[in-house]
Formats: structure tokens, C-alpha cells, sequence
């Protein structure tokens, strides 16, 4: 199996190698065969390792491929842990980046660096895949930085725009910021468990709980909160959680496959996925569990207000990505690990599939993304319609769509949480299902029923996309309405993780549900009871009256709220406020140091002063070496008479 | 007294190359400048053969013969086989360049070889008077090689500089030798070893014959303040004998330090740590400062091959087996270098012009983006960069200095190392970013660019992959 899974990981790098280094020599068709050959070996053989595992019931592997180093105890290695978890997420990773890879050739179809685009989506998908395979902290920070720069690349991939390298640069920076707190975490956890392997660390986390430390003096911390604190910044970064979440929508300047593949469906997961590998850590600490619920709760029911107020299609579905992996903090937060891997799955698959839909649309419109400008486009693009119809209703947890197993057992899972916190993160999480419903279908009724608003020549060109955009939303659409039905019994209640996630007695709430539970029909009979049903149809109904029956009502709020919208439209102030504070801030601070510090003192005095004083040492001692033989035997007699003056006579 | 017949299947090796030193002697007489080659291939062949001996006959236990004066023990055989084979590849590089000088004559070989005998002896030695022996043996034909170009001026007065500085260090050997045989009443290295023992340490008479024996150990490798005659050496030498000078001797000159100081005077550790950490820094410091002030790329190296000597005085002075194995990691990272470096040397030579100035190494990459790219690799190595061997090689050390308390040395270690970086980088520097003075391609023969490539990639690779030599050094010590 060992060598199934070097497959797993390797297939898709020597696509991205074959595709980036020898693009021009192979060809557009050569590039994205060999890419999509890369990934389909990835996935097929997900799906074995997943047999192996799962239906197979074999131990998990736990082994090291590759050492690169053992240095005072410290040993540096390549190693992959394939358990329930991983081979869950090598699927996801594997089938969405499939799907996107097909899709691209649609979808990319005039563009330039048509080659060097499937070069990088490879390259993620193989960091991803090393992200989540993982058996220690090193590689994941490997694997963690690696989808970090593909992102950056693709954000940052029509290179000429300046709105996309603002976008790039800005992911990059606030990305760094979080990975800063999650380099510090790994680096504790080296300080104290002496080991960054996953299962060494797991074990020895126990005996851990009651260890202190003094990060200011006089002030003692759990170790284990601040690693887990440290270790969520980091995913608080990648999965863009208030405050570190300014990136995402802006990351949507870069093509539309990459907004589903990277900024929907998996890399923008790699935070969650994170906080449920170390689940044996986070369950020993519940100030950070009650911190990971309160930051997951702002950020899923204020980035879902923030798309109401979007006009671009991409930044609609961008704030709603926001929104859910809020949700799926909030599942983390209230210890429902499985909830979150379960949302996540879920969510990777009606996601992806809005924002190929979105990008279906986007393509039908000659790249114009304002849905102000769209309007009726059922008729002409039926597949994109009934597609989106289905990642909608997914979204918002309509019952018996796969988003309604995840988010109900989101919300009914803070609900019986006790920790600090939840109730207020059952509050925001039950008026987030409100407003996702209503931008959703706010959304969904802007953009394909009413008045087509486009102009006339934009109306005469459009047409259902072609089969490589249609087919994957159609391989989408599957999952994204049938696997929450199939799957909700074994992943939330039929210990389907097994031993990969650990959840104290203390706080299982997913076992408290897991008591009322009698099968998928009763599920979904019990959603329709409840509040969060009605709160969705409230939302749908909303939208509906707003943006269909009375069109001049939402322009009616706004004059009356002016306030609020210019708050919501501004993103809550945040970006102007890091722009100031932090930009202008860190760039005046920089400066200083530049000039005073880099300049005058390291540069002027310490190197160069230095280098000139060894240069002139240099120089000087050069003149020792005269040339003539009798100095030379001289020089020998001098030394051995010091050295038989200082060790033999004294 | 009873005359036993030794065992000779010990030393049969050293029989052979000897052997085949003096067919080589007569064969060459019989040979026209044109099909020299026959002498050069036979060298090979004694290489390889002398090669083939030391494997098929290592064993796991040591052997000593002719009455305790010769021991053939893992570390000798991995050391000796160390030496062909970087013996083997000097003989390879210097072919062209000494055709091209009309220095293409079986002296060369005939001493070359018998160098390798001496360090094959001084490698097995076991007893003062057989490490005298092949210490003598090898310098001789040292000095001998150094004037062989005879219309040189700078080659004949590096000669006997080279002569003059080593008779004296000889002389203080065998003084040094000679103390110690009159405190322990014996050569023998394993009854010296045991009489110090089963004394105190601080017989004065004992003290002075380690003294002078440290200074001509010192000499031998180089280290400050014995150190005067490498720059002198390396620079009038031809070039082809730099390289060898620069490269094989110091793998035995690092055996003779294990066998008289670790083997013979371990007991008194002590004292000779001390005088070690004095040599170790001065190495270090001067060999990285001085060197910056160089122009000619062979001096700049002899100054480098200085500071590498302290940095492996850094492994012998720990005193543990770490230490012991990671100065022979160290050494054997070292030859390894230094044979790439002046190979790059002698491959940007030409007939009638010496690349021999720093300067010539501008705009390499435009002439040859490989080759520069080799030589990147290997300066990277010497500066100590990691995935580089070299790095991995100055880590063993520092990290072996460390464990024994020192951590001022390795600090001090790791200063100057930065300093040293800058006359490396110096020549990546002058390889991407100067423009060329002179835009012939290289041009060499298949073999040499082989070799020296893969001289290159095996520094990479074992900066990549280094457990199995560290584990052989590991093992051997």
C-alpha cells in the first residue's frame, strides 16, 4: 500500500512538473492530458486506499517514506498517516480537483497560459494531497505553505491586472500573518513534546493538560491553549475566519476554476481539516474550543450578511465560503469534529459546483461578472440552471439536499454545546441560515429569472455552455445533492472516523444527538419541524418578495438603512482600517528601521564595517606571509617554543 | 630472539603497489612519449588492483603483523580504499593538463604511486618507526613531484621550501618520537598506550615529546602556525600536483593523527585537547581572513585547505568517538571538495595559460552554464550551505565540539565559517555575474568532464543522502 499512496501524492506532481517545465514542447492538449491523467491516478487510487481502510477495515498506515534528516533526536522526514480521515479528504481533494482540471478546458480555453494554469492546479492538488497526508507537523507546514504560494501564483495568475496582483499580494500577506501563529504552535510543540511526529505528540498531549508556562511574566498559560490557540491563527488565516478573512473575496481575481477548487472546495478547508487532525490536543482545552466557537460564529453569520450587498456572482459565493467555513469552525469549536469534516465534504461539493456554475454563467456572458447585468438566463442555459438550483438548495440546508444533513447537525450540535460561548454561537448560526437563504436566492433569481438586463449583443450570444463545463457540474450536482443522505448515518453517528478523531465524553455533543437519532427519513422529518427550516424558507420567501414580486424594495431598505449598508458594503470597515493602521503602520515602522536600523547601524557599521575590517586584517596579515623560507622555519620554532612554554613548563 | 616469518597477508595491498610501482619504474623506460598512455593506464590498473586486495581482504577484526608494527583494521582499509580512489581521479584530471605541459612522463606515476604506498604505511601503521617510515616515504616523493617541473622557478622554489620546512618538521617528529621512547621505553604504539595507562601523566619528558610530535602533525596537515609552506607549496606547484598534494595525503595525515594521538597517547587527552583548540582557532581564523585577501584561486584554496584543517582539529580535539568520526567524516568530505575544486582548476586550464587567478573564472556560466553550475556546487560545499555535503560535514563537528562543553569553539567555528563564505561566493559571484574576459568554451576530454561532474553531483548527493558515509565513519572508529 505504501507505494499506492507515494502514487497518490506523486501522480499529480509529475503532471505539474511534465505541464510547467515542457509546456510549449507538448502542447495546450498534451498539458492538460498529462495534468488530468496525474489527478484521475490520484483519485482512482483514493478510492482503492479508501477500500483498504474503510470497507476493508485495515489499520490505518503510519510509516515514513523518506528520511531527510536525524539530527539530536529531531528527525526530519516524509511520512504519511492514511487513516479514515485522510482517505475522506484525499477523496474530496481528488474527485472536486478532477472535476475542475475537465472544467478548466472549457473554461480556459482562449487563454495564453493555458498550460501553465493546469501546471499549477496540478501543483496544488499534489501540496494538498501532502497537506493531508501528513503524518507530522513539519510536512503539514510543508504541504500548508505549499497550497499557500499555488494560491498566491493563481490569485495572482492574469499577472497584468493590477487588481489581481493586489489580490495576491494581499492573500500572501494576511496569510503570513496566520502562519505565523501556526509556526509558533508547531515550534512549541517541538519546545515541549521534543517530537513533531503526529502520534508521538497525540500520546504525550495527555500528560501535557496540566503543564503551565509564562508567555509574560507573572501570567500562566495552559500549554496546551496557547498551542491550540497558535495552531488555529494559522487556520484562522487559511481558512479565512474574522479577521484574517479580508483576503478571500479578493482572491476571487483569479479564474473561476481556481475560486472553486482552492478558495471554495479544499485549500480554504486545510484550517478545519487541521483543528480535526489534532483533535486529541484541542479536546484536552476548552478555552481554545470555546475561542475556535466564538471566532467560527462571527465569521458565519457576519460574512453572510456581507453577500447580501455584493454585486459580482463571485463575491456572492465568495462571502457565502465564508460564511460556511464559519459554520464549520463553529462545528469544531462545539468539539463536533465529524460535523465539520461532514460539512466540509458536503460543502466541497455544492460549493465547487456553484462556482463552476457561476463560471458557466460567466462564460455565457463574455466575462462580465455583474449580476445587475444578467437576468432570465433560465432559458438559455438550462443545465446551468438546474445545477445551480441544486447547489442552492444545498446551501442552504433545504431538507434532503446534502447541506441540510451538515448544517442541521452544525446547529443542533452548538445548541446542546456548553461551552463559553454557545449561546451565542447558536444564535448566529441560527439567523446565518436566514440570511444564507436569503443572498442565495437573492442570487439565484438576480441572475436567472426577472428582466434580462444584458445588452442586446451579449443576449444574441448566449448559449448553454459546452460538454467539459456541463459535464462536471452534472458529476457535481450528484454529491452535492445525494451524499449527505448517504453518508450522515456512518460519518456523524456511526463512528465512520474511528480512531482518527478523538472527542472527550465531556463535550461529544455529536453523541447527544447521535441519541435521538433513527435514520435519514426521521432526520429530515425532525429538520421540517424545526426552527432552522422555517428560518430558510423565511430567507427564500425574502428574497423572492424582494427581488422578484416588489424589485423596488431593496433599494427602499437601503435609503432607510443607510448607515448599515455603507457598513456592510465597506466590509465592516476592516479593510480601510488594516489598510491604515497595518499597511501604513508597518510601512512608516519599516521605513525607520530601514533607514536607522538596516542602513545606518547593520549595514554602515556592523557588515560593511566588518567586511572592510577584515579586509583590512586580511591585508595585513597577507605581509606574514613574506616569501622567505627563513621566517617560515621561524614562525614554526616561535610556535613550538610558545607551546612548550604554555603546556610543558607551567 | 626468535625470528618468526611474519604474516603478509595483512599488508599484501601494500605489497602489491610497491611491487607494481617498480614494474611501472622499468615498463616506462620502454616507452616512447607516444604511447605514455601504457603508463598511466598501468597506475590505474595498480589502483584498482591495490583496491580490489584491501576489499577482498578486509575482515571485521583487526590484524596486526610483523611484530606489532602493522595493523590492518576497518579504519585503514575504508581510508586506504579513500585513497585510490581519489588517487585514481588525480591521475585522471591531471592527464590532459600535464600532456599539454610536456610533464606527461612516468616520474610522475612512479611517485605518485609510491606516495600512495607511503600513505598506505602511514595509514597501517602501528609502531613510531612504520608511521615514520611512511610519513618519509610519502614527503619524499612529495617534494620530488613538487619540482618536478624543473624550468619553473616558482615550482623549484616551492620545492624546496617544501623540502627544507619538512626536514625540520621531521626532525622534530622524530625527537618527539624519540622523548616518548625514552618516558615509556617503548614504540610500540599499544605499549605506549598502555604505560601511560598505568602511570601519571605529568612526566614532564612525556609532555615535551607530545609537543613536538602535535607541531610536526601540525606541519603535515597545515595548521597555523606550521602552515607557512601551503600557499608557497600550492601556488608553485603545478597545478596537477596541487591537486594531488591537496587531496590523499591529508586522508592519511588524518590517520596518523588517530594513530599517535587517539591509539598511542589517548591517555593523555588532556593535554593534547588543549593544545589542539589553540591550532583549531588560529586555523580557522587565519586560513578564513587571509584568504580573503587572495587573487590567485590556488592560494585562496591553500588558505581554505588551512581553515578546513582547523575545523577538523575542531573533530579530533572533541575526543569522543563522535568526534573521531566526524574529523574523518570531515577529511574524507574534504578531499572529495578540494579534488573538485582544483579539477575545475586544471579543466579551465589550457595548453600555455594557467587558470590559476580568481579573475578567470569570470562569466563562466555564459562559457559553460554546467561547469558552472559544478563549481557553484562545490564552493556552496567548501562555504558549508546546505543540501551540500559540506554543510553536513561542518555540522558533525561543531555539533561533536558542542557535546563536550566547548561551545565557545564552535560559535568561534561558525564565525569565521561566515567569513569564509565570502571568498567562495565570491567565485559563484564572478561565475553569473561578470561578463567573460575570454569566450572560448571549454574544451576537455570525455572522461575528465565525467568525472569531475559526477566529483560534483556525489557532493550534492551526499549533502542529499549523507547516513551511509556518516554510518561508515560511524562504524570504522
Amino acid at each position: 500500500m505504501k507505494s499506492i499512496y507515494l502514487t497518490i501524492a506523486l501522480a499529480p506532481l509529475v503532471g505539474a512538473i511534465v505541464a510547467g517545465l515542457f509546456g510549449r514542447k507538448i502542447g495546450r492538449a498534451g498539458a492538460h492530458s498529462v495534468t488530468i491523467a496525474g489527478v484521475a491516478i490520484s483519485f482512482l487510487l483514493s478510492l482503492v486506499a479508501f477500500k483498504h481502510i474503510v470497507i476493508d477495515g485495515n489499520p490505518a498506515f503510519n510509516g515514513a517514506v523518506y528520511t531527510w534528516l536525524v539530527s539530536d533526536g529531531l528527525t526530519l522526514e516524509i511520512g504519511f498517516l492514511i487513516d479514515r480521515l485522510t482517505t475522506l479528504m484525499m477523496m474530496v481533494v481528488t474527485f472536486v480537483s478532477l472535476m475542475v482540471h475537465i472544467y478548466t478546458i472549457g473554461y480556459m480555453k482562449d487563454d495564453p497560459g493555458y498550460q501553465r494554469f493546469f501546471a499549477y492546479i496540478a501543483l496544488f492538488t499534489f501540496s494538498m494531497l501532502m497537506l493531508v497526508m501528513s503524518n507530522n507537523f513539519l510536512q503539514l507546514f510543508f504541504g500548508w505553505e505549499a497550497v499557500g504560494l499555488v494560491s498566491y501564483l493563481l490569485i495572482g495568475f492574469w499577472f497584468k491586472r493590477e487588481t489581481a496582483i493586489y489580490a495576491n499580494l494581499k492573500a500572501f500577506l494576511v496569510n503570513r500573518v496566520g502562519d505565523f501563529g501556526f509556526l509558533l504552535g508547531i515550534a512549541a510543540i517541538y519546545m515541549y513534546f521534543n517530537s513533531l511526529d503526529y502520534v508521538e505528540v497525540f500520546a504525550a498531549a495527555q500528560g501535557m493538560s496540566g503543564v503551565t508556562i509564562q508567555l509574560f511574566p507573572g501570567v500562566e498559560w495552559s500549554l496546551l491553549t496557547v498551542i491550540g490557540i497558535l495552531l488555529f491563527i494559522g487556520a484562522m488565516g487559511k481558512s479565512a475566519q474574522v479577521p484574517l478573512h479580508v483576503w478571500l473575496p479578493d482572491s476571487m481575481e483569479g479564474p473561476t476554476p481556481i475560486s472553486a477548487l482552492i478558495h471554495a472546495a479544499t485549500m480554504v478547508t486545510a484550517g478545519i481539516f487541521m483543528v480535526a487532525r489534532m483533535s486529541p490536543i484541542y479536546e484536552l482545552t476548552e478555552t481554545a474550543l470555546s475561542f475556535i466557537l466564538v471566532i467560527g460564529a462571527v465569521t458565519a453569520l457576519f460574512m453572510g450578511l456581507l453577500g447580501l450587498v455584493q454585486n459580482d456572482i463571485k463575491r456572492v459565493i465568495a462571502y457565502s465560503t465564508l460564511s460556511q467555513l464559519g459554520y464549520m469552525t463553529v462545528a469544531l469549536g462545539a468539539s463536533a469534529y465529524a460535523g465539520a469534516i461532514f460539512h466540509l465534504m458536503t460543502h466541497a461539493f455544492y460549493k465547487a459546483l456553484l462556482f463552476l456554475a457561476a463560471g458557466s454563467v460567466i462564460i455565457a456572458m463574455h466575462h462580465r461578472q455583474d449580476i445587475r447585468e444578467m437576468g432570465g438566463l433560465k432559458k438559455y442555459m438550462p443545465i446551468t440552471y438546474w445545477s445551480s438550483m441544486i447547489g442552492t438548495l444545498a446551501l442552504i440546508g433545504f431538507p434532503g439536499f446534502s447541506g441540510f444533513f451538515s448544517k442541521d447537525a452544525i446547529i443542533e450540535a452548538v445548541k446542546v454545546s456548553s461551552l463559553p460561548g454557545s449561546g451565542f454561537a447558536y444564535l448566529a448560526v441560527l439567523l446565518g441560515v436566514f440570511v444564507t437563504a436569503l443572498y442565495s436566492f437573492r442570487l439565484f433569481f438576480i441572475v436567472f429569472h426577472g428582466k434580462e438586463r444584458m445588452d442586446e449583443e451579449t443576449r444574441s450570444h448566449l448559449k448553454e455552455s459546452p460538454g467539459v463545463v456541463t459535464w462536471p457540474l452534472i458529476l457535481l450536482a450528484i454529491p452535492a445533492l445525494g451524499i449527505g443522505a448517504l453518508t450522515v448515518g456512518p460519518m456523524l453517528f456511526g463512528g465512520y472516523f474511528g480512531e482518527s478523531i478523538v472527542v472527550d465524553a465531556a463535550h461529544d455533543t455529536l453523541a447527544k444527538l447521535g441519541e435521538g437519532y433513527t435514520g435519514v427519513m426521521g432526520f429530515i422529518l425532525h429538520g421540517m419541524m424545526s426552527l432552522p427550516f422555517w428560518l430558510a424558507l423565511a430567507g427564500i420567501g425574502t428574497a423572492w418578495y424582494a427581488y422578484m414580486v416588489n424589485p423596488g424594495f431593496p433599494a427602499q431598505v437601503r435609503e432607510r438603512f443607510q448607515t448599515v449598508y455603507r457598513i456592510l458594503a465597506n466590509n465592516y470597515g476592516i479593510d480601510d482600517f488594516n489598510d491604515r493602521f497595518f499597511a501604513g503602520g508597518s510601512r512608516k515602522v519599516g521605513r525607520l528601521f530601514w533607514k536607522a536600523g538596516d542602513q545606518a547601524a547593520i549595514d554602515g557599521f556592523m557588515v560593511n564595517g566588518t567586511a572592510r575590517g577584515i579586509g583590512r586584517l586580511a591585508v595585513v596579515m597577507r605581509y606574514l606571509q613574506s616569501g622567505f623560507l627563513y621566517h617560515y622555519a621561524f614562525a614554526m620554532i616561535i610556535g613550538l617554543l610558545v607551546l612548550i612554554t604554555v603546556f610543558v613548563i607551567f | 630472539m626468535n625470528f618468526e616469518i611474519p604474516d603478509f597477508a595483512p599488508a599484501a595491498p601494500e605489497i602489491f603497489v610497491l611491487a607494481m610501482a617498480c614494474a611501472v619504474l622499468i615498463v616506462d623506460l620502454f616507452l616512447t612519449e607516444k604511447n605514455r598512455v601504457i603508463t598511466y593506464l598501468l597506475s590505474q590498473t595498480t589502483l584498482l588492483g591495490a583496491a580490489v586486495l584491501t576489499v577482498s581482504l578486509h575482515s571485521a577484526a583487526p590484524q596486526v603483523t610483523f611484530s606489532g608494527t602493522f595493523i590492518s583494521d576497518s579504519l585503514a582499509d575504508v581510508l586506504k580504499v579513500f585513497i585510490y580512489l581519489i588517487t585514481a581521479v588525480v591521475f585522471l584530471y591531471s592527464r590532459e593538463y600535464l600532456i599539454a605541459r610536456k610533464l606527461f612522463k612516468g616520474e610522475f606515476f612512479v611517485l605518485g604511486l609510491f606516495a600512495v604506498l607511503g600513505m598506505m604505511v602511514l595509514v597501517s601503521g602501528y609502531n613510531m618507526l612504520t608511521l615514520y617510515l611512511g610519513l618519509e616515504l610519502l614527503s619524499l616523493s612529495m617534494y620530488a613531484m613538487v619540482a618536478m617541473h624543473r624550468d619553473s622557478m616558482p615550482s623549484s622554489e616551492a620545492a624546496m621550501k617544501y623540502f627544507i620546512l619538512g626536514a625540520i618538521a621531521s626532525g622534530m617528529l622524530l625527537y618527539g618520537m624519540s622523548l616518548i621512547y625514552g618516558a615509556t621505553g617503548s614504540l610500540d604504539i599499544a605499549e605506549i598506550a598502555a604505560y601511560i595507562q598505568n602511570s601519571s601523566s605529568d612526566d614532564m619528558v612525556l609532555l615535551l615529546g607530545l609537543v613536538f610530535i602535535i607541531v610536526a602533525l601540525a606541519f603535515k596537515l597545515g595548521a597555523v602556525p606550521f602552515h607557512m609552506w601551503i600557499p608557497d607549496v600550492y601556488h608553485g606547484a603545478p597545478t596537477a600536483i596541487t591537486l594531488f598534494i591537496s587531496t590523499a595525503p591529508k586522508i592519511a595525515a588524518f590517520a596518523m593523527v588517530m594513530r599517535l594521538l587517539t591509539d598511542g597517547l589517548g591517555g593523555l587527552l588532556t593535554q593534547w585537547q588543549d593544545i589542539l583548540v589553540i591550532l583549531a582557532a588560529l586555523s580557522i581564523a587565519v586560513g578564513n581572513v587571509v584568504a580573503i585577501a587572495q587573487g590567485n584561486i590556488k592560494r585562496m584554496l591553500a588558505y581554505s585547505t588551512i581553515s578546513h584543517v582547523g575545523f577538523l582539529f575542531l573533530g579530533v580535539l572533541a575526543g569522543t568517538d563522535e568526534g573521531y568520526s566526524a574529523a574523518m567524516f570531515y577529511v574524507l568530505v574534504y578531499a572529495l571538495m578540494s579534488l573538485g575544486a582544483f579539477g575545475m582548476v586544471i579543466l579551465l586550464s589550457r595548453a600555455g595559460f594557467e587558470a590559476d587567478n580568481i579573475a578567470d573564472f569570470k562569466g563562466l556560466n555564459e562559457r559553460s552554464p554546467w561547469f558552472a553550475f559544478m563549481m557553484l556546487i562545490l564552493m556552496f560545499s567548501m562555504a558549508g550551505v546546505p543540501p551540500t555535503v559540506g554543510f553536513y560535514a561542518k555540522l558533525a563537528v561543531l555539533s561533536a565540539v558542542v557535546d563536550v562543553g566547548l561551545v565557545w569553539l564552535a560559535v568561534f567555528g561558525v564565525l569565521f565559517a561566515v567569513v569564509g563564505a565570502f571568498y567562495y561566493l565570491r567565485i559563484v559571484k564572478f561565475m553569473y555575474f561578470e561578463k567573460p574576459e575570454d569566450k572560448a568554451p571549454l574544451a576537455s576530454d570525455f572522461d575528465m568532464r565525467a568525472v569531475i561532474s559526477a566529483n560534483a553531483l556525489v557532493v550534492l548527493a551526499l549533502g542529499i543522502f549523507p547516513g551511509s558515509l556518516i554510518a561508515l565513519c560511524a562504524t570504522v572508529i
